[in-house]
C-alpha cells in the first residue's frame, strides 16, 4: 500500500540546516495497523506530513497505492489527500461551527458527493462510531472522545486508502484514549490500513508493527502482538 | 453549475452568519458609501431635471436681436446712429437664412424696457408694452393661469386684445377679481384682456410687469408703421446658433450701413449658450457625484476586504482543515471572493434601498416648487447597473487579496500544534 525508498528532508532555519529526516525506508501492506514511535525530534511528525502529503520530500520515493506521490502543486495534494487520505489529528481539528453531521459530510462535499449521499454517508459513520444520536450537536456540545470519534468518522467517510492519526489519543484520559482505540482496532478489523504517530507505548502495543524512529533514521521495525484495547473499556 | 451549488451557499453564509455583528459593521462602509453614491447622482439628476423643467417652453436653440446705436463711423455716418430694424427684415431674414424657424417680430412702446402707465379704473401699472406676433410662443412659452394667448385671428382682425402678466393683474384689480373680458387703457386706447400668464421666474426676458398685444394693433393703435424693435428667432435643429447669429448680423448690417467691425449697434443674445453652460454645469456635477461616488464605494469595498483579511487569519485552522480534508485552492479562493461579493452586493442593495427612500422623501417635500432648481431627484437605470457592475467588479478584486492570503496558507502550517 506505502513504498518509502531513501527519503530526506531537512528544514532551513536561519543558515542552519536541520536534517530531519535521514533516509528512511519502509513499506505498508494493506490492512496494517504501524505505530510510528519515537521523542520529539525523531522525524516522526514530518514523515506523517510527507505520508499525508502535507509537506513535501527532499528526495526520495513515494508509491501510494501504486501511484507515485511526486511534483505534487497545491490542487493535486489536495485531490490526492481528499482521494487516498483520511486525517486524524491529536486536537480533533474540527469545524466547530459545523455540526457532527456536517464535519463528517465535509470530505464528501469536497469529493462532489451529492447532498443527500453525503448526509447519509455521514449518518452511517457517524453510527460505526456509536454517535448516531449525537448527529446534530455542535463540538463544543461534545466531549473530548466524542470529538476523536467524529473526527475518526469524517476520517473514515472519505473512504481512504490509508487513515493517518497523528497523536490521536493526546488530548485523552487513558480510558478513552482505550475506547478510542478500541475503535480503531476495529476499524483495522474490517480491513483499513491505519498509521498511528504516538509516544505513548501503551497505544503503541496495540497496533501490529512498530516503526522505531530515532533523529531521522528507523532504529526498530518489528510486528508485535497486538494488545486489545477492549479489555480495558 | 457552481453557482447553483446550494452548499456553497450555505457554506457562504454560515461563514458570514457566524459573526453577524462584525459582517453588518463591515458592511457598513459599502452602505454609506452607496447611501452617499445614489444621493450626490440623484441630487444632481435632480438638478438637472430642475434646470430641464426651469427651460420647458423655451427654445433652447434660441436667440434675440435688437438694434442699438453705432460705434463705429461707416460710409460717410457718424457713430452713435440710432438704428431702427424694419417689419421687412424679418421677411428678408428668412428668404435669405433657411435654417431660420421661426422669427417673430416685436416691437415695444417707449425705448427698450420702456414702461408705459396702463390704466383701469383709476388704477395704474407701469408695465412694458409689447406688439407681438402669436408666434413668439413657439420660442418663449407663456404660462397661462388664465385665458389663452394671441393668436392669428386677433393679428388679421388687429384685434384690440391683450395678454397681461400677474404682476399687471395685481396692481390692476383687487384680489380675486375676474380679469378676463375686462378692458384696460393704454395711451388712450382700450384693450381687452384674453390672457393672464405668470412670468418664469428664472429665465426673464420680457420682464415681470408686461402687457402683449398682437402687432398689427400696436402699429394701428400706436401708429409705428413699419418699425420693428427686436425679433425673437430660432433656428433649425441641425444649425448652430452662433453661426446663424452671425449670418443675421451681416445681413443686417449691410442693409443698415453699418462698419462690419462693430460690435454694438445690433444687439443679440444666444440663448442656446445659456443652454449649453447649464448642460455642462449639470453634466460636470453629475461626473463629479459619480467619481466621488465611486472612490468612497472603492473605501467601503477595501474596509470589506480588510476585515476578509482579519477574517482569513482568525480562519487560518479551519482552512487548514478543509485543505488537508481536499479542500483545493480554487474552491477556498471561490468561497472568499464571493464572501465579498455577497457582502458587497447585500450591503449595495441595502444602501441603495436607504438613498432612494431619502430621494423619495426629498422630492415630496420639494414638489412642485417651481421657484427651486431641483426636480425628480432620482438615479436613472443605467447609472444604477454601472454603479452596481463596477461595485461587484470591485468586490470581486478587492476579495481577491483575502482569497490568495488564504490559499498561501499551508494545511501543514495551520494544523501544527500550539
Amino acid at each position: 500500500m506505502i513504498q518509502i525508498k531513501d527519503l530526506h528532508k531537512s528544514y532551513k532555519m536561519g543558515k542552519n540546516s536541520l536534517h530531519v529526516l535521514k533516509g528512511i525506508n519502509f513499506n505498508v501492506e494493506e490492512g496494517e495497523l504501524v505505530a510510528i514511535m519515537g521523542s520529539s525530534g525523531s522525524g516522526k511528525s514530518t514523515l506523517l506530513n510527507i505520508l499525508g502529503m502535507l509537506d513535501s520530500s527532499d528526495s526520495g520515493e513515494y508509491i501510494l497505492d501504486n501511484v507515485p506521490i511526486k511534483d505534487l502543486n497545491e490542487t493535486k495534494a489536495a485531490r490526492y489527500r481528499n482521494k487516498f487520505l483520511g486525517f486524524v489529528f491529536q486536537s480533533f481539528n474540527l469545524i466547530n461551527y459545523k455540526s457532527a453531521a456536517e464535519n463528517v459530510a465535509l470530505p464528501l462535499y469536497y469529493q462532489k458527493v451529492p447532498r443527500k449521499e453525503r448526509q447519509e454517508k455521514a449518518l452511517k459513520y457517524l453510527e460505526q462510531v456509536g454517535l448516531k444520536e449525537w448527529a446534530g450537536h455542535l463540538p463544543s456540545e461534545l466531549s473530548g472522545g466524542q470529538k476523536q470519534r467524529v473526527a475518526i468518522a469524517r476520517a473514515l467517510a472519505a473512504e481512504p486508502k490509508v487513515l493517518l492519526a497523528d497523536e490521536p489519543t493526546g488530548a485523552l484520559d487513558s480510558k478513552t484514549s482505550y475506547e478510542v482505540m478500541d475503535l480503531i482496532q476495529k476499524i483495522n478489523d474490517a480491513g483499513n490500513t491505519i498509521l498511528i504517530v504516538t509516544h505513548e507505548p501503551d497505544i503503541a502495543d496495540m497496533c501490529k508493527r512498530i516503526v522505531h524512529l530515532k533523529d531521522g533514521v528507523i532504529i526498530e521495525d518489528k510486528k508485535i502482538e497486538q494488545v486489545r484495547a477492549e479489555q480495558y473499556v | 453549475m457552481w453557482i447553483l451549488d446550494r452548499d456553497l451557499w450555505s457554506e457562504i453564509f454560515a461563514t458570514l452568519g457566524k459573526n453577524l455583528f462584525r459582517t453588518f459593521l463591515t458592511m457598513l462602509g459599502v452602505i454609506i458609501a452607496m447611501i452617499i453614491l445614489v444621493l450626490l447622482l440623484g441630487g444632481a439628476n435632480g438638478m438637472s431635471n430642475g434646470f430641464q423643467k426651469i427651460f420647458a417652453g423655451t427654445a433652447s436653440n434660441s436667440l434675440f436681436v435688437w438694434s442699438q446705436s453705432t460705434s463705429e463711423p461707416y460710409k460717410g455716418f457718424e457713430r452713435g446712429r440710432r438704428i431702427q430694424f424694419k417689419l421687412e427684415d424679418a421677411t428678408i431674414l428668412k428668404e435669405q437664412i433657411p435654417e431660420i424657424e421661426v422669427l417673430a417680430p416685436r416691437i415695444e412702446l417707449g425705448s427698450h424696457r420702456g414702461v408705459v402707465t396702463v390704466y383701469r379704473n383709476g388704477l395704474t401699472s407701469g408695465s412694458a408694452v409689447y406688439g407681438d406676433y402669436p408666434n413668439v410662443d413657439e420660442i418663449m412659452k407663456k404660462k397661462l393661469v388664465e385665458g389663452r394667448f394671441l393668436n392669428e385671428n386677433d393679428m388679421t382682425g388687429s384685434k384690440k386684445v391683450c395678454v397681461i402678466g400677474e404682476e399687471t393683474y395685481k396692481l390692476l384689480f383687487e384680489k380675486g377679481e375676474e380679469a378676463i373680458g375686462e378692458d384696460v387703457r393704454i395711451n388712450g386706447v382700450f384693450f381687452n384682456i384674453v390672457g393672464i400668464y405668470k412670468p418664469n421666474q428664472n429665465i426673464n426676458i420680457d420682464g415681470e410687469n408686461s402687457v402683449y398685444i398682437p402687432f398689427s394693433t400696436f402699429q394701428k393703435a400706436f401708429g409705428s408703421g413699419d418699425r420693428m424693435g427686436w425679433m425673437a428667432i430660432s433656428v433649425k435643429s441641425d444649425a448652430k446658433v452662433p453661426v446663424i447669429e452671425s449670418q443675421i448680423k451681416r445681413l443686417l448690417k449691410n442693409k443698415y450701413d453699418i462698419n462690419p467691425i462693430d460690435e454694438r449697434a445690433i444687439g443679440s443674445f444666444d440663448m442656446s449658450e445659456v443652454f449649453n453652460n447649464v448642460k455642462a454645469f449639470t453634466g460636470v456635477l453629475q461626473g463629479v457625484s459619480f467619481f466621488v461616488g465611486m472612490l468612497t464605494l472603492l473605501a467601503g469595498v477595501i474596509a470589506i476586504s480588510n476585515i476578509l483579511l482579519i477574517t482569513v487569519k482568525e480562519r487560518t485552522k479551519e482552512i487548514g482543515i478543509r485543505r488537508a480534508l481536499g479542500a483545493t485552492p480554487k474552491v477556498v479562493k471561490r468561497q472568499i471572493v464571493l464572501e465579498s461579493i455577497v457582502i458587497t452586493v447585500f450591503a449595495g442593495f441595502v444602501g441603495f434601498a436607504i438613498a432612494v427612500g431619502f430621494l423619495a422623501i426629498a422630492n415630496n417635500l420639494i414638489g412642485d416648487n417651481s421657484d427651486m432648481p431641483f426636480y425628480n431627484l432620482m438615479i436613472s437605470i443605467p447609472q444604477f447597473l454601472v454603479s452596481f457592475i463596477l461595485m461587484v467588479g470591485l468586490s470581486v478584486l478587492i476579495g481577491l487579496i483575502p482569497a490568495n492570503r488564504a490559499i498561501r496558507i499551508k494545511p501543514i502550517d495551520a494544523l501544527r500544534e500550539e
